[in-house]
């Protein structure tokens, strides 16, 4: 289990959970769930171009992510923000159908694209992965403060001249980086539920942002971890695992504050 | 004459099939899809398809009828959200977030044993990507019989709903039942989702449900217009979309054609940016239009 | 059931009422009445609970102890004696809704069905309009009028299912001075012509002094009732804030004011940020 291509699943897993745990904490913290699951589902589709006509499919990736994030923005600037990422969504993906639909490519393939390979990393991989995941948390460390500060207090942020949308756009970019390097690993799919599940939890659990910053990374390593071991044991895809133990984080913290409120109130009342 | 429609549009069986499935879903989501943008749904909208999409992959290993896996999956994945918490503003977008995360996991593994242990190939993209050509003519009356229940309880709660969807405050106040309001909406949402999900796939679910609405919402003067514009949209973009996606094949000979949710969708964003236009046109002369007084103080929306 | 004068029932009793969430105590033990036709302000400075009262009075908080009665009956959610106009209403400007629609709603919103409106319910909307000098906008979208085009819509829409009593939440919080005229005066003007009590909260009194009948102060989780003369003195505040503040008249206009090295943050007067 921690030999051969195995190394390259643990080394490249646990650097996808990190990137998930950071740029993830904020999207739940901006309620940008929706964004954070179209713009992975537009890279699938820049794939899938990149495929039909033999380009690398990391180019595809990203350009699409980045088209996603700015398609999402500039929609949203000038009309409601979710339907303009709806609208932004079934477009890319509606250009991915079509891509598809030229192409020859092998079912598989879209399989693994849209939920993840893990097990089949190749040790190529971990290089653009690990740069593209630094660059990732770096851009969400330089932008760290605009970020909480537009997120929890966004009338302070704007009389101090933080243009809220341009942060939010950034913001955006910054997830499209994280979803360019997770894809070809995890899949277009499941990026999205590494980056609810955990954070939401750390959020239930503690109001510092700090410390839920921290145990959002820490349950997103264990999320990923635990499904690659069950994946090999059992065979059944990781991304199964990825999407089910990341909403039970949610569901456990949600139950452990609930008990705890209600212990709580009946010690005082006793 | 010709060019555009091309021989045996009509005669040919799975067409006519898609132009009738293809319109009465379109008028359903719209109906449904002016109050989703309206209450901003959009999100739990949309993952409905994929939740429904879970169900009908589990379904399909199950041997069970595939209409029924996606109703039941969506219809679940619904109350899941509404246990979690998608009544309360704040927290409406987590809820969604995380049945959408687990039932995306759930669809891996659907697909995954589709796949191997059932050895059938495109199941994925079937599942996935849907295609209203392949829908059997005995789907329809199921739609139209769930089709036509949404639409009429949405009729008999439209009041209710209208003003519980512009403050929660103001309806409950005034003594409406807010929360079962909410419910028998995401009801309303979850079955709409689950039919076009399997009629038309995934991708169209959503297009067909925000889009059309969407733009009619900007250029009416009223929510009753708002809908019928909506389904007018809704039904000319399918139409259009399938009439293109069948002539495609005649363009290049070598190639398969276009799939339709590609043109149907592409239609659905040309209104909605010809609709923003308008929009602003519209902004320019109300602020124009003299205000009786306090002008000084406009309303910003956001 | 206390009875006044003329031995109807007080329009709203509220009785005892605490409310806390998790381990904060927000309001404790209140207990006041309002009389019918009366025009009573609810003052106190940000975050006292002035809100939460007024949701308890609608039966949409609940309380841990105490109870409220509205005409002398026990609250119940379906009553139709009350109208409420929230603080916060975020009405879309991308809604297709005239002001005209949403009063109308006033009428029927609460009914599922098919029923259309009859002409008299039609006309009605029109009087409502009229009386709160919203014709000349009833056909503007919503979301697209000024902030105090969109109240006086929605008093409009609270005021047509003829209520007992009005509950209007900081409704000259975001208004510029000469706006906060017109609409107290259309305020007392209506609940004169319409026979209805107005319950309003505000962090600032001065400009309700002219129609305001009685007050309802809160401060510290606790309120002190009665008119203005008999709630706006030093004593009677010292007591509610639990330390000394003065009450200086200066121009016809009222200012508390706290001691220096007391929390000057109690005191309405001076509003502290607040973040929601
Ligand atoms: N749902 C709630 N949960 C926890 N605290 C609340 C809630 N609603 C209000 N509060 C707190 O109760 C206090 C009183 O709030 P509010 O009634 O809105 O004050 P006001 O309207 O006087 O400004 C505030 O400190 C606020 O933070
Ligand atoms: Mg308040």
């Amino acid at each position: 289990m921690f030999t051969g291509f195995m190394v390259n699943a643990w080394q490249v897993g646990t650097i996808v959970a990190v990137v998930a745990g950071v740029v993830g904490f904020f999207v739940v913290l901006r309620g940008a769930a929706f964004p954070a699951h179209a713009i992975p589902n537009g890279a699938f589709a820049g794939a899938a171009g990149a495929n039909l006509i033999g380009l690398n499919p990391l180019l595809g990736l990203g350009v699409f992510s980045a088209l996603a994030a700015l398609g999402i923005g500039g929609l949203g600037k000038r009309g409601r923000p979710d339907v303009a990422t709806a609208l932004a969504l079934v477009l890319m993906l509606a250009l991915g159908a079509a891509f598809l639909s030229q192409s020859t490519q092998y079912e598989p393939e879209i399989y693994s694209l849209l939920f993840g390979e893990i097990l089949g990393v190749s040790s190529t991989q971990i290089l653009p992965t690990l740069l593209l995941g630094l660059a990732s948390v770096l851009a969400i460390a330089v932008l760290y403060r605009r970020l909480l500060l537009t997120s929890l207090l966004p009338d302070v942020a704007a009389s101090k001249g933080v243009d809220p949308y341009r942060v939010d756009v950034m913001f955006l970019l910054v997830v499209g980086l994280a979803t360019t390097m997770t894809v070809p690993v995890v899949g277009a799919l499941l990026i999205f539920s590494l980056m609810i599940g955990p954070p939401a939890a750390a959020r239930t659990l503690t109001s510092r942002p700090g410390a839920a910053l921290w145990l959002s990374v820490s349950f997103s390593l264990l999320t990923i971890w635990i499904a690659i071991a069950a994946s090999y044991q059992t065979n059944w895809p990781v991304g199964f695992y990825v999407g089910v133990i990341s909403a039970a984080w949610y569901l456990a913290a949600r139950t452990y504050v609930r008990t705890q409120s209600f212990l709580v109130l009946r010690r005082r009342v006793i | 004459m010709h060019f555009f429609l091309e021989p045996g549009f009509f005669s040919n069986a799975p067409v006519r099939t898609a132009l009738l499935l293809g319109a009465v879903v379109a008028a359903v989501s719209a109906v449904v899809g002016v109050i989703t943008v309206v209450r901003s749904q959009s999100f739990a909208g949309h993952a409905l398809t994929d939740v429904a999409t879970a169900g009908g992959s589990g379904a399909y290993y199950l041997g069970v009828g595939a209409l029924w896996g996606f109703l039941g999956g969506s219809l679940a994945g619904a109350g899941a959200m509404e246990l979690i918490g998608v009544q309360r503003v704040r927290r409406r977008d987590l809820a969604t977030g995380i049945v959408l995360g687990a039932a995306t996991g759930l669809s891996a593994l659907f697909l995954y044993l589709d796949t191997t242990v059932k050895a059938t190939t495109g199941a994925t993209q079937q599942i996935l990507f849907g295609s209203i050509f392949s829908v059997s003519s005995s789907t329809i009356p199921y739609v139209a019989i769930f089709g036509g229940l949404v639409v009429l309880m949405m009729a008999i709660m439209r009041r209710p709903l209208l003003l519980t969807s512009l403050s929660s405050e103001i309806a409950s106040s005034q003594g409406v039942r807010v929360r079962m309001v909410g419910v028998l909406f995401m009801f309303c949402l979850a079955v709409s989702v689950g039919l076009s999900s399997i009629a038309i796939g995934s991708i169209l679910s959503t297009a067909l449900l925000i889009g059309p609405a969407a733009t009619a919402l900007r250029v009416a003067r009223s929510i009753a217009a708002a809908t019928f514009l909506a389904i007018g949209l809704g039904i000319i973009s399918t139409w259009l979309g399938i009439l293109l996606a069948y002539d495609s094949f005649y363009w290049d000979p070598s190639s398969q054609g276009l799939p339709v949710s590609f043109f149907i969708v592409a239609i659905c964003f040309v209104f909605y940016v010809f609709s923003g236009i308008a929009l602003s046109r519209r902004r320019a002369q109300e602020t124009r239009r003299p205000v009786a007084t306090d002008s000084a103080l406009s309303a910003e929306g956001r | 059931m206390s009875i006044d004068g003329k031995g109807t029932p007080p329009v709203l009793e509220v009785d005892g009422v605490s409310v806390s969430f998790g381990s904060r105590n927000i309001l404790h033990n209140v207990s006041f009445e309002l009389r019918a036709g009366e025009f009573t302000g609810l003052i106190g400075s940000n975050g006292v609970g002035k809100t939460t009262l007024l949701r308890v009075i609608l039966g949409l908080q609940p309380i841990s102890t105490g109870s409220v009665r509205v005409l002398g009956a026990p609250l119940s959610k379906r009553s139709r004696a009350l109208g409420y106009v929230p603080q916060k209403v975020l009405l879309d400007p991308d809604v297709p809704m005239r002001a005209r629609d949403l009063v109308a709603l006033g009428l029927d919103a609460h009914k599922f069905g098919f029923s259309r409106r009859s002409a008299t319910e039609r006309e009605k909307v029109e009087e409502i309009l009229v009386a709160v000098d919203a014709e000349s906008f009833a056909d503007a979208r919503i979301g697209s009028l000024s902030g105090g085009e969109q109240q006086r819509v929605l008093i409009a829409h609270a005021l047509i299912s003829s209520p007992k009593l009005l509950l209007l939440d900081e409704p000259l919080a975001n208004l510029d001075p000469g706006s906060v005229q017109e609409v107290v005066a259309l305020l007392h003007r209506v609940a004169k012509d319409h026979g209805v009590s107005i319950l309003l909260s505000a962090h600032e009194m001065n400009a309700l002094l002219p129609v305001m009948d009685r007050i309802v102060y809160v401060s510290n989780g606790r309120v002190a009732s009665g008119t203005t003369d008999e709630v706006v003195r030093s004593d009677v505040l010292s007591e509610l804030y639990g330390h000394h503040v003065d009450v200086i008249q200066l121009h016809g206009r009222i200012f508390v004011v706290a001691e220096p090295g007391t929390s000057a943050e109690d005191v309405p007067e001076h509003p502290r940020y607040q973040v929601d």
